[in-house]
């Protein structure tokens, strides 16, 4: 008999019950909650006469709808202009409040982006299955997690029953071999990753993502990438533990200690495929071969390195890649351009569950220092992941950096990611973001999404169009 | 979950085919908070004549007075008839939220949209398929004659006209046994209550580290 998986051994061991038809009853040890996808959980919840199963394994966080200007902030959740917003980000205090779940409310240093918030606390550990009702919960695989997304019908269940129905995926393994080059990031690793296997090629597979360019990475580049696994289609992403997880974990207010941190130590070690595992699909990339990315589409997977012609729809044989093509040259309004040097950029954005957290910030702010962004940009904008994080930033002068370079500095949330709050994209306008999905009208109606890394987005705004920042930073 | 055993109701004729879930509970309205209060907006476009907004009071705006659910004989109905591909469209489960709401408890219809078929069993509602001249026989009967009734009997799995008539359907026996019994997807889970604690105790004792309570 073959080894297992590091999916398959997390999945063996959170299995309660397995059922005839092929599903299973799994076990989830942390479930994270935030203002949008939890109202109907908890009232669902209250209709039924029903108490979360273990209040301690949540921890909620407002985060998609909550403003990030300071003259919105500092009054807290009274502050919020918008009463939509207001009513749920007051909804998740009282539910939190009702059903004594712990919750780092607007006013809290430690509210920010539940994926930013989550590892931070060291609420996030390895070994464990983690849940939200958000997609991008794959980040947490980072830790050697099993971690994914889930609808509201969900949340509910899970805070019922501390369980989930669910049918074990097919094993994935991605592999990125070698170093990876300078001032290439996590992020431009994930956009080569889905630009391989494309947005549908994860569809079905728990992805492992593994070799010694994932290994060199620090756990602020591991959950950019396991981040994005959904953006391939996969659920859940994962990386095997090793020394960085463990030192990164080590101390957050959340791990263990004492006794039960040497007693998890011994545990997470073993969070790793064997090394006769069998994978139902492999991928390889080679290190060397991966550029700065920019998607140039309305599709994660349209994406190109900086110094690649905009692929045309005409050169497309695949019917269905040809209509994409031609719909997203017009949407993005390409017309007459060949590169995405080309393109004029009116907005920046550096933040997101996928690149808000200290290293990324550490990096654009050395990309812009003593520089000043162009002055055809509208607006630029670092939105950091969580109040902590904007702390750690502000003590080391990051925010003096970005504002003499004419960045605006922000209070903690989503922001224009999905531009539920007031930071959004005019119609036709072109930003380069550091978030996650380009799809049309994702960061306001009409709006054009480029997805970079952090130094390529600190780049672009110094720039007013898209560089290499590696050619960028030696002039 | 409420249980649905047998049931006896005021039946209104929608006689519209393809209602799509944007027609039953519009967009904007899917910004609630809530699961429950949908039932005003119910079918808001086709309802009402002006564009609703959440949290509008909805008494004192102009009405389609030719709308079915407006007309005074249908008042307090509970089964609703409707024609064929009922509930296509997305897959809110605002659009079952809504009918349940309004105090729909069945649908009986020849045909539904998939995703809505199965909403509406997490909700409470039973979706019924007939065939197409037993629904057609249903419409007339229901508008030959005012306050008419049918009565839906799960567990015999029929409808019975106004006139007496007696129509079969299928029903998945799964589902019938959920529906019968009150028991949702969490009803079910927490049927292997002790299972889980059994999980519990073992995994607390594996790692109790997962086990501490968090302060504030």
């Amino acid at each position: 008999m073959s080894g297992k998986t590091l999916y398959d051994k997390l999945w063996d061991s959170h299995l309660v019950q397995q059922r005839d038809d092929g599903s299973a009853l799994i076990y989830i040890d942390l479930q994270l909650l935030h203002e949008v996808t939890s109202p109907q959980a908890f009232e669902g919840l209250r209709l039924a006469g029903r108490k979360p199963w273990r209040v301690s394994s949540s921890l909620a966080t407002p985060d998609h709808n909550v403003p990030t200007t300071q003259k919105e902030r500092v009054d807290g959740v009274n502050g919020i202009e918008d009463p939509v917003s207001k009513i749920q980000v007051t909804t998740l205090d009282d539910n939190c409040n009702e059903f004594g779940i712990t919750e780092f409310s607007m006013k809290d240093i430690r509210q920010g982006i539940v994926h930013v918030v989550g590892p931070e606390q060291g609420a996030t550990l390895p070994g464990m299955t983690v849940v939200c009702g958000d997609s991008h919960t794959s980040t947490h695989g980072a830790f050697g997690a099993l971690a994914h997304g889930i609808g509201t019908s969900e949340v509910e269940h899970v805070l019922a029953t501390q369980c989930l129905v669910q049918k074990k995926s097919r094993n994935m393994l991605v592999r990125v071999d070698g170093e990876l080059s300078p001032w290439v990031s996590a992020k431009d690793v994930v956009l080569a990753i889905i630009g391989a296997i494309g947005t549908a090629g994860g569809t079905g597979y728990a992805i492992e993502f593994g070799g010694t360019g994932i290994q060199s990475l620090s756990m602020e580049g591991r959950m950019t990438v396991c981040n994005m696994a959904i953006e391939a289609g996969a659920r859940v992403g994962l990386i095997a533990v090793d020394d960085t997880t463990i030192e990164y974990v080590k101390g957050r207010p959340y791990a263990p200690k004492g006794e039960h941190w040497d007693m998890a130590v011994e545990a997470w070690r073993d969070l790793v495929s064997d090394k006769d595992a069998q994978f139902d699909e492999v991928v390889v990339l080679k290190s060397e071969d991966i550029k700065p990315q920019v998607t140039w589409g309305t599709s994660p997977e349209m994406v190109i390195a900086i110094d690649e012609a905009i692929p045309r729809a005409e050169d497309q044989t695949d019917p269905v890649k040809k209509e994409g093509y031609a719909r997203a040259w017009k949407y993005m309004g390409l017309e007459g351009k060949t590169t995405l040097a080309d393109v004029t950029l009116d907005r920046v954005f550096i933040g997101s569950c996928t690149n808000s957290r200290i290293e990324d910030l550490r990096i654009a702010a050395q990309v812009v220092k003593g520089r000043k962004v162009a002055s055809t940009l509208k607006q630029a904008i670092v939105v950091p992941g969580s109040g902590l994080v904007k702390a750690q930033a502000e003590k080391e002068g990051l925010h003096t950096i970005f504002e003499e370079a004419g960045l605006e500095w922000r209070e903690p949330g989503c922001s224009m990611c999905l531009a539920m709050n007031a930071d959004k994209l005019g119609a036709g306008e072109h930003c380069a973001s550091t978030s996650n999905r380009n799809f049309e009208g994702r960061q306001g109606f009409g709006g054009r999404t480029h997805l970079v890394s952090p130094a390529m987005a600190a780049a672009a705004a110094i720039a007013g169009h898209f560089v290499d920042v590696n050619e960028f930073v030696k002039h | 979950m409420r249980p649905f055993t047998k049931h006896t109701g005021l039946a209104a004729p929608l006689d519209l085919a393809n209602v799509d879930t944007d027609m039953i509970i519009p967009k904007q309205f899917l910004k609630s908070i809530k699961r429950t209060g949908f039932g005003k907006n119910l079918f808001d476009e086709l309802r009402y004549e002006d564009e609703g907004q959440p949290d509008q009071e909805c008494t004192g705006r102009p009405i389609r007075k030719d709308f079915v659910l407006n007309q005074a004989r249908y008042q307090g109905a509970s089964v609703l008839l409707a024609r064929q591909n009922f509930g296509c469209g997305s897959s809110r489960e605002h659009a079952p939220w809504a009918l349940d709401d309004y105090g729909f408890r069945a649908i009986i219809a020849p045909s539904f949209a998939d995703i809505f078929y199965n909403n509406c069993f997490k909700n409470g509602l039973l979706p019924i398929v007939l065939a197409p001249e037993e629904v057609d026989q249903l419409f007339a009967e229901v508008a030959a004659s005012e306050g008419a009734e049918v009565v839906v009997d799960l567990e015999a799995q029929t409808v019975t006209s106004p006139s007496g008539d007696v129509f079969e359907f299928l029903v998945d026996t799964f589902r019938k046994h959920c529906l019968l019994n009150g028991l949702d997807d969490i009803g079910l889970t927490l049927q292997q209550e002790d299972s889980i604690h059994r999980f519990e105790e073992k995994r607390m004792a594996a790692a109790p580290w997962l086990f501490l309570s968090r302060g504030q």
